[in-house]
This record gives structure tokens, C-alpha cells and sequence, in this order.
């Protein structure tokens, strides 16, 4: 029982920042209609930047950690916003109208490029930062065993719900919200009501790179260590749970990301740990063959 | 301003220099983190080195690039402006002009590798090499089906691979199938875990299709990887028997009741002779492959797997079963990487999980991309340069899979076709009222 209590805290952290990451995929697919691949090499150069910013903290004797850790937010998310808008502006924009297959193409090559790039100018071994965070709330005193929360998942948690519910009033509430919901609904009845769909859409696509960029920073607060590869996985699971939520539904996409990281926890904790990948994809071929939609997705009619 | 300017948005040297410093600004803020910064072990903990020499060659470059790129773009813009005016060659009948230079070079390069091993006979590494490429100029043409010619976007090819080497290397050791008797049978396999994969989600739209032939590709080598019973896991299975020639092994000593190829023929034997084999084997393979696709491509059945490329509703209200048609392309793209699976197995002697990575995925796919998805030669050409690069020159070798990538999104961004494609009507009509059809020629 405490150790199921314990799974589930793990489980919910892990679903925390791949729902962080899902939505980045689901609000793209939303409104252009295609896989960012290179969402995840996104997150995983968000990452490769926290690093690098707690190491400059460090050398300078920064020791608050709430400033430390802000500031690092602040850092990565401008960085990575930054990618996010590079990479949507040199590989999807030309390809805006064309084929299906090009642009998906095009983001594939663009994964691959970004995890080299990054292999190269950052070396390929492994990163790690001294623990920024330690401890936290004993919960339970279980006999032989202890149930507890690290202030490092406790921050995950709180960071997410905050972070989804201004992103919720964002899109609910905002001029900028009405617009991308506009663009999601028709692109070239939103361009005739004097909508920047160009705009629109690098909005977009920086706001998925930010979300990504506090994944990859709480990624490096909470494991403590990065590589070049992180982003592939990660971005695998973190579509995996867009599509289980429904692709296109933000809402959807956090939920996704709470089950799948349940799931691949408590199969990891009582099934085979070495399998817990496969367990990963398995839901996700289960999920498309049986409710193609997700769970609060709407069926997708395409017309001619 | 006299000159004639046939460009409609003559740039000034003011605005071209606004815009490429506008681009290397970007390029600024992203090489910041990247390039500008780095961590380095330092005694046992990260230390921030400072790369800001790099940093503004960098910027430099990236300016200076800029400017020659808009440069170059509007020259090309304006060459061809004044070319399709002076021409009154159409478009078909330009494309007509390239294919022949392309079918000219196909059958130059067919002699080219008919003779190479017998030019560089006693070479062990150019023919080596070659080998590579044929290997990858087959798994370029089985992809081909999948990718280019039913537009069904593969992300985990390298999973047929995998399944035809290991059952080959299963089949030879714990049974000892030959590898004539393993070839069909691993083939098959191969072909049937592409319909066991394909039938659930062939249904669905392409992007999805992407995401789940790449988990796949993913759940096989994860497979071989932890179960050590079958596969013997991350060790591999090693002393895979060579294929024989008729019966004939490539041995210095024959075995018991055998006779070797060099005893048979009353030759030297030399370490070449099977090297030259397993080259001309992959070759025939190869051609076979290309001979079938082809074939292929003029049934029914490859004019459906085209169509569905194209417009998938239109085929479905013509009352094609799109289901049917998509699954034998990739039942039969499968069975072709299974083939290639078995050479692999045979030729390496040994194989491991090592060989069947999401990397080697990506390569087949950029080879196909490269080349230009559905065109046979483009395959050849892109499975040439991919292989030939590295092996020029070691230091580059860790740029590889970095000029991959960059090269996929320019090809797509430049040319979405790929370098060597044409999608021409397959049936247009003449200025003389007359239809033709010119798929064939276009190819």
C-alpha cells in the first residue's frame, strides 16, 4: 500500500512534465495540422540550457533557491522560445500547402539535426548538476517502508497547475487565445477577419517550446542529469499521451500525460522495469486502433 | 535605375543587408546557449567554458551565408524568368530531357558495378564498401515502395531489417537452414510482421502511422535487447554461417563430404573469392529487387499504391480498398528489408541490437527522401553519397548524421520531391488533342 502511494507521487511527477510536453504537440497539431517531431529535441535543448545556467549560478555563489530557480526558468524559456520560433520558421513555414508527407519529413530532419547539434557543441556524455533541491515531507511511516514527496516533486506539481491554469485562461480568455482558436478553426476564414495566421502560428509554436522549456528544467531539478538523447523518449511518450488524451484537446493532452506517466511507473514498480517502454507504445497502438480520437478528442472529419 | 530588372522585388543593398543582420542576430541568440556556452568536467563538476570567438565566427558566417543565399536565390529566380521565355520547351518536355540522362546513367552505373569487383579484385575495401552500398541501395528500394510510392512515411524500417537478420542467424545456428532455405522463409516472416503491424493502423492518417512504425521499430530492438533467451540480448549472435555457392563453401579446408569454391574450380584459394561473392549476390538481389518493384509499379496494383499517394479520397470514392492497397505496400516493404535483414546476417557474421537503432532508420529514410521519393535511381545516387562521404574523410564522419538532418529540411524545403522526382500526370494531353502517357517515360 505505501508502496503504491509512493508509485502513484512518481507516477503524477512523471505525468506532470510529459503533459507539459504534450501540449506542445497537441496545440501544433491543433492548429497546422502536423507532428512536430522536433518537440522533443526542443525540450531536450531547454534542458541542455538549465544546465548550463545552474553551472553559471553555482561559479556564481548564487545559493537562494528560489531566485536560482527563476531565473533559470526565465533563461531557458527565452532561449527556447527562441528555437521553437527558428524551427517553425526556417522547416515548416516554406513548407506551408504542400504535401503531407514534407513537412513531417522536414521535422524528422530537424530532430535529427538539433540532437547532433547538440552532441557536437556540448560533447556527448552524460551532464550531471549537484542536487538542487533535497529532501522532502515524510507522508507515511510505513513499516520498512517510507512514503515521501521531494520538495522537487512537490515543485513539478505545483509549477504544472499553475502553469495549466494560466495557459487555460490564456487560450479561454485572452485576445491572443481567440485568435489561435480562430486559426485552429478555419486559417483562412481567421486571415479574412484580419487574424496574422503567420504570427498566430510562431506564437504557437514558441508557447509550446516555452511549456517544454519549464519540462526541461524541472527534467534537470528533479533527475539531477541530461544527454544529447533525452528528447527522443521523451518526446515519444509526450506525444504518446497527446494522442491518448486526444489530439488537439489541451485538456486532453495534461490528462494523457498523468495516465501515461501512472502507467509507466506502476508498470516499472510491479511488471518489468525493462519493459516499461514498450508498455509506452503499446498503449499507444492500443489507443489508436480502438479510439483513434483520444479520450476527449473529437473525431477528425476531413472534407475535400 | 535603367538596367532592366526582371526580378519583381529587386532587394537594395540596404534591405539585403537588414535582412541577413536580422538573420544573424537570430543565429546570435541561438548559438548563445549552444555554441557561446558550454559545461566542462572540471574535477568532478560541471564548469562553464566561454566559446565566444567560435560564437561570432559563427554569426559571421551565418551573415555572410545569408547574404550569398538571397543572393543566389534571386540570380536563380531571374535565370530561370529569362529561360522561360526564350524556351518554349515545356516543362514535360524538359523532364522528358533529364530522364534520359538519368536512364543513360543508370545503365552506365549497372556496368559500373558489374565490373568493379573484377577491376579491384584483390581491394578487400572498396569492395567491402560497395557492398554497403548495394545493401543500402536495397533497403532504400524496399523503403521506396512504402515511401515513395504509397506515401506511407516508415519510421521504423529498420524492424523488418532486424527480423530478417535475426530469424536468418536463428535459423542457421539453432537449426541449420542454409541460407538459401532461410532467405524465403525469413522473408516472409519479415513480410508478415509488416501486415500484423500494418492491419491496426493502416486505417489511420499518415502522421500516426509515423509515430507507431517508430515505436515499433522501437519495441523489436527493445526486445532483442532484454530477452536473453532468444536473442542472447545485447551480445549479440555471432558464427553465422556464410552463404555457399551451389553447395560450394569458401573455405581454405572443405568440409567433411564438401568440396570448397577454390578446390572446385581448381583456383588459389583466396579470402577475396567470397568477399566478390557476397558482392555479387547483394547485387543480384539488388536488381531483382528493382527488377520487381518496377514490374510492380506497372500493375494495377502499384498504379493504386501512386493514386493513394495522391489523394486518398478520391481513391476511396473511386471504391478502391485503401486498406488492402496500403498494406501490400507495406507488406512487401517489409518483405524486401527482410531480404536485405538475411544478407546483413550472412555477410557480418554476427549481428546485435547495436545494428538496428532509430539511426539506421533515419539513414534509409534520408535515402529515400534524398533521392527523391519514388525514383529508383535517386535511391542509387542518395545510397552512394551517404555511404562514399563518411568514408572520405574519418574527422567528418561525427558530422554525418548533423548534415543528414540539415540536408532532409532543405530538400524538403527546396525541392519536396526530392532531388531526382517528377510527379507528372500519369496521363496528360497533347497539344495535338492525342493523350499520352508519360508516367513510364517520367520515371
Amino acid at each position: 500500500m505505501a508502496y503504491a502511494l509512493q508509485q502513484l507521487i512518481n507516477g503524477l511527477t512523471l505525468g506532470a512534465m510529459y503533459g507539459l510536453i504534450a501540449i506542445g504537440y497537441t496545440m501544433v497539431y491543433g492548429i497546422i495540422g502536423m507532428i512536430n517531431f522536433a518537440h522533443g529535441d526542443i525540450f531536450m535543448v531547454s534542458a541542455f540550457i538549465a544546465v548550463t545556467a545552474f553551472t553559471i549560478l553555482a561559479a556564481a555563489d548564487v545559493t537562494s533557491i528560489p531566485l536560482a530557480l527563476t531565473f533559470v526558468l526565465i533563461v531557458s524559456i527565452f532561449f527556447t522560445s527562441a528555437y521553437g520560433w527558428a524551427v517553425e520558421r526556417t522547416a515548416y513555414r516554406p513548407l506551408r500547402g504542400s504535401t503531407r508527407l514534407a513537412p513531417l519529413i522536414s521535422a524528422i530532419g530537424m530532430s535529427i539535426f538539433l540532437q547532433n547539434s547538440v552532441q557536437l557543441t556540448q560533447g556527448a556524455r552524460v551532464k550531471p548538476i549537484p542536487p538542487v533541491l533535497e529532501g522532502g515531507i515524510v507522508l507515511w511511516e510505513a513499516p520498512g517502508f517510507t512514503v515521501q514527496i521531494g520538495w522537487s516533486q512537490m515543485l513539478i506539481i505545483v509549477t504544472t497547475v499553475i502553469l495549466m491554469s494560466a495557459f487555460t485562461w490564456m487560450i479561454t480568455q485572452t485576445p491572443f487565445g481567440r485568435q489561435q482558436r480562430a486559426c485552429e478553426q478555419d486559417r483562412t476564414m481567421a486571415a479574412l477577419l484580419g487574424v496574422n495566421v503567420d504570427r498566430t502560428i510562431s506564437y504557437t509554436f514558441m508557447l509550446g517550446a516555452a511549456l517544454a522549456a519549464v519540462a526541461g528544467v524541472m527534467v534537470t531539478v528533479y533527475y539531477g542529469v541530461v544527454d544529447f538523447f533525452i528528447g527522443f523518449l521523451a518526446g515519444i511518450k509526450a506525444f504518446t499521451a497527446a494522442v491518448l488524451g486526444g489530439i488537439g484537446s489541451l485538456p486532453g493532452a495534461m490528462l494523457g500525460g498523468l495516465l501515461i506517466g501512472l502507467i509507466e511507473s506502476f508498470w516499472a514498480a510491479y511488471l518489468w522495469a525493462e519493459y516499461k517502454d514498450v508498455a509506452t507504445f503499446g498503449i499507444l497502438c492500443l489507443v489508436l486502433m480502438l479510439r483513434p480520437s483520444g479520450l476527449l478528442g473529437r473525431p477528425e472529419v476531413e472534407k475535400v | 535605375m535603367s538596367a532592366v530588372v526582371f526580378a519583381r522585388h529587386a532587394m537594395t543593398p540596404a534591405e539585403r543587408l537588414r535582412d541577413a543582420g536580422w538573420v544573424a542576430f537570430v543565429g546570435l541568440i541561438l548559438g548563445i546557449p549552444l555554441v557561446g556556452l558550454t559545461t566542462v568536467d572540471v574535477g568532478g563538476r560541471l564548469g562553464v567554458e566561454t566559446r565566444f570567438g567560435l560564437l561570432a565566427a559563427a554569426v559571421a558566417a551565418v551573415f555572410a551565408g545569408r547574404l550569398l543565399l538571397r543572393w543566389a536565390i534571386d540570380q536563380a529566380r531571374n535565370r530561370k524568368q529569362e529561360r522561360d521565355r526564350a524556351s518554349t520547351a515545356t516543362a514535360a518536355d524538359r523532364a522528358h530531357g533529364a530522364q534520359r540522362v538519368v536512364n543513360v546513367l543508370g545503365w552506365v552505373a549497372l556496368g559500373a558495378s558489374i565490373a568493379l569487383p573484377i577491376v579491384f579484385s584483390d581491394n578487400r575495401y572498396v569492395v567491402d564498401t560497395a557492398t554497403t552500398v548495394l545493401i543500402y541501395v536495397m533497403l532504400g528500394w524496399g523503403l521506396n515502395v512504402v515511401v515513395g510510392l504509397a506515401g506511407l512515411l516508415d519510421l521504423g524500417y529498420v524492424a523488418f531489417y532486424a527480423v530478417g537478420a535475426y530469424s536468418y542467424a536463428l535459423l542457421s545456428t539453432q537449426f541449420g537452414w542454409s541460407f538459401w532455405e532461410a532467405l524465403p522463409v525469413s522473408g516472409a516472416l519479415a513480410a508478415s510482421f509488416g501486415i500484423l503491424l500494418g492491419y491496426p493502423i493502416l486505417r489511420l492518417r499518415g502522421d500516426y502511422l509515423a509515430i507507431v512504425t517508430l515505436g515499433f521499430g522501437e519495441i523489436i530492438r527493445i526486445i532483442l535487447v532484454n530477452w536473453t533467451e532468444f536473442s542472447n540480448g545485447p551480445n549479440g549472435i555471432s558464427s553465422i554461417p556464410r552463404p555457399s555457392f551451389f553447395g560450394l563453401d569458401f573455405t581454405r579446408s572443405a568440409p567433411e563430404g564438401g568440396q570448397t569454391f577454390a578446390g572446385f574450380f581448381g583456383l588459389e584459394f583466396s579470402p577475396m573469392h567470397r568477399l566478390i561473392f557476397l558482392y555479387y549476390l547483394i547485387l543480384v538481389l539488388a536488381l531483382l529487387t528493382h527488377a520487381f518493384v518496377s514490374r510492380l509499379r506497372k500493375l494495377p496494383v502499384g498504379r493504386a499504391w501512386e493514386a493513394l499517394r495522391e489523394d486518398e479520397i478520391a481513391c476511396q470514392a473511386m471504391g478502391m480498398n485503401t486498406t488492402n492497397i496500403k498494406l501490400s505496400a507495406f507488406a512487401i516493404g517489409a518483405m524486401l528489408g527482410g531480404f536485405a535483414g538475411v544478407f546483413f546476417a550472412a555477410r557480418q557474421g554476427f549481428i546485435s541490437p547495436e545494428s538496428f537503432t532509430f539511426t539506421e532508420s533515419a539513414i534509409i529514410l534520408a535515402i529515400v527522401v534524398l533521392g527523391g521519393m519514388g525514383s529508383q535511381m535517386g535511391v542509387v545516387l542518395a545510397a552512394t553519397l551517404l555511404v562514399l562521404i563518411p568514408e572520405f574523410g574519418r574527422n567528418f564522419a561525427e558530422y554525418r548524421m548533423l548534415l543528414f538532418g540539415l540536408a532532409m529540411v532543405l530538400i524538403m524545403v527546396w525541392r519536396p520531391g526530392g532531388l531526382l522526382s517528377h510527379r507528372e500526370p500519369t496521363v496528360h494531353l497533347n497539344a495535338s488533342g492525342k493523350t499520352a502517357a508519360t508516367k513510364e517515360a517520367a520515371r
